[in-house]
């Protein structure tokens, strides 16, 4: 058996198993997008460009994911900077991985269970219980954009920590050293070596925050109460309650075009920024 | 900066930590602590629904980890010796598949497969001998270890890869050099190195379809998963109960991750 014939047969359940479970229903969400509605509730086919043309019915939903992903992601950044700074820099190296480890471990956990621990925290026996002791009354947090925000910030912390850990901790402390030597003061030397070298780490967790928050469902769904929707909570809605798959299609796709549009352009930056770093090496 | 990281520590880990004592409340009530007990665990243990979900939810996640392990290992290996477009192919699938929201796939395996299953279900019917019932495609089980033996795949090769990379070339040249067969190479020293990833790889495989919640809602079918009994239940209200399989849904993945860990960092360490 040849090299080839070996790797081609390695590769086959793989290739297979991506054609029939990816491509072929990607392939199928793409052409119905552009099919009618049937009264039953499948798709007609037909080649019309309808279904997005109404898009814009579901425009509260955009809004709301396009209002929320970017402050749940930039107040996640802001909570976990100081945190992978404090990882990196500070810490020493034998409680570094221990540390690290109990950040990333609750991603991995359920975020159904999570999410959950917050109607918990919010709900009417939770939080605001414990200010009515303090003296403030009348407090509603669940079922608020601002439950949502928690929800996701808690949610997605762990990822923003990780990518920019790793910048920080690559990042030569002779410089910072060097820095200070020549008199620079501390927030000076954050803010002209530390900050901008920590920027490929900071646009990584950033984009894949807002990506996974661009399709997110759980969170608005549970601590939003149906009055916070994302757009993933309008295709639950037109697959699986008014079973429009037309039209569910031309949402989904559209979906995934804001988001490769936004996942290109982080590429580019990130390849000026990678070129911009060799020239703060080489000096 | 100290404090500030505790308190990170601790806003990451109070809620859960509170969900794990409210399942030892042993009041009626959710949120009232009225002493030790561990009744909600023996409710949960003896509901039939949550038992039903709890044994989908493992033949799932362990037939799909597996399937995964196994079909995104021996990729990972034959995409190490491939250059050209067969490679660029296989990564930009790899790529989408993680990069797509889960809710993507979830929608696009729903229709895809209903899709299929309309055309093939008549077809089947239509050359079945008379008088026996024909099989008929639906979603299910099925269905949901396929849609996740997807996504787990991507996830797999990329670890493997990793491992692969960081691994020193010059191993698998003298082994050859010394006239062993790639069969023997492979099996005495690619594999042994690559063991704790393929381990780390299922792990988190399994943890991840035992969790996942998005993709099940669509691909399931009839079929209940635990995290669908959970979210279905969360709806009805808060109980003690929810709170003991939460416990133990955290506790599973907990373990789970731990080992991973513990067997991605041990190769790390001997690769070194």
């Amino acid at each position: 058996m040849t090299q080839k014939t070996r790797n081609w047969l390695l590769l086959a359940p793989a290739g297979a198993w991506f054609l029939v479970m990816l491509v072929i229903p990607l392939s199928v969400v793409f052409i119905f997008s552009f099919g009618e509605r049937a009264p039953s509730g499948g798709v007609v086919p037909a080649f019309t460009f309808e279904q997005y043309a109404n898009l814009p019915a579901r425009w509260a939903a955009f809004k709301n994911t396009m209002t929320l992903a970017p402050i749940g992601t930039f107040s996640a950044l802001l909570i976990a900077y100081p945190l992978a700074y404090f990882l990196a820099v500070k810490v020493k190296p034998k409680w570094k991985t221990i540390l690290l480890v109990l950040v990333i471990v609750p991603f991995w956990t359920s975020i159904l269970i999570r999410s959950y621990a917050w109607i918990f925290l919010l709900g009417g026996r939770g939080i605001p219980t414990l200010l009515e002791w303090v003296g403030i009354e009348g407090v509603r947090l669940i079922n608020t954009p601002f439950a949502v925000l928690v929800g996701i910030i808690y949610g997605y912390l762990p990822l923003m920590v990780f990518p920019i850990y790793v910048s920080l901790d690559k990042l030569d402390k002779r410089l910072l050293e060097a820095s200070s030597d020549l008199g620079a003061k501390p927030w000076k030397t954050f803010l002209q070596i530390t900050l901008p070298l920590s920027i490929p780490g900071i646009a990584t967790g950033c984009m894949l925050v807002f990506i996974l928050l661009m399709g997110e469902y759980l969170i608005p769904a549970l601590l939003g109460g149906g009055k916070v929707f994302f757009v993933g909570n309008a295709l639950v809605d037109l697959f699986l309650q008014s079973r429009n798959w037309a039209y569910g299609s031309a949402l989904a796709m559209t979906l995934v075009v804001v988001m490769l549009i936004i996942v290109t352009i982080y590429m580019r930056i990130i390849s000026r920024l990678g070129a911009g770093r060799e020239d703060v090496s080489i000096m | 900066m100290r404090l500030y990281a505790i308190i990170v520590y601790l806003f990451l880990y109070i809620p859960i930590g509170i969900i794990a004592l409210f399942s030892f409340n042993a009041g009626r009530h959710a949120s009232e602590l009225q002493g030790f007990s561990i009744k909600w665990y023996g409710k949960a243990l003896s509901n039939p629904f949550v038992m039903d979900a709890l044994e989908t939810s493992l033949i799932v996640a362990f037939t799909s980890a597996l399937c995964a392990t196994v079909f995104g290992t021996m990729a990972a290996i034959a995409l190490q010796g491939i250059k050209g477009p067969l490679r660029t192919i296989f990564d930009m699938m790899i790529y989408i598949a993680v990069m797509i929201p889960g809710i993507v796939i979830g929608i696009a395996t729903l229709i895809g497969l209903v899709t299929v299953f309309d055309q093939l279900n008549p077809l089947i019917a239509s050359i079945w001998p008379n008088g026996f019932e024909p099989p008929k495609f639906r979603m299910g089980i099925g269905s949901l270890i396929a849609a996740h033996t997807m996504f787990l795949m991507a996830l797999v090769v990329i670890i493997i890869r990793a491992r692969l990379a960081g691994m020193d070339r010059a191993l698998t040249e003298a082994s050859s050099d010394l006239y062993a067969s790639p069969m023997g190479t492979f099996i005495q020293v690619t594999l042994p190195m690559i063991f704790p990833a393929i381990l780390a790889g299922f792990l988190l495989s399994f943890t991840f379809s035992f969790d996942d919640f998005i993709i099940a809602f669509f691909v399931a079918g009839s079929e209940t998963t635990l995290p669908i009994y959970v979210f279905s239940s969360i709806r009805r209200g808060v109980t003690p109960e929810i709170n003991a399989i939460g416990t133990m849904v955290l506790v599973i993945s907990l373990l789970m991750l731990i080992t991973a860990q513990l067997l991605l960092q041990r190769g790390g360490k001997k690769n070194k």
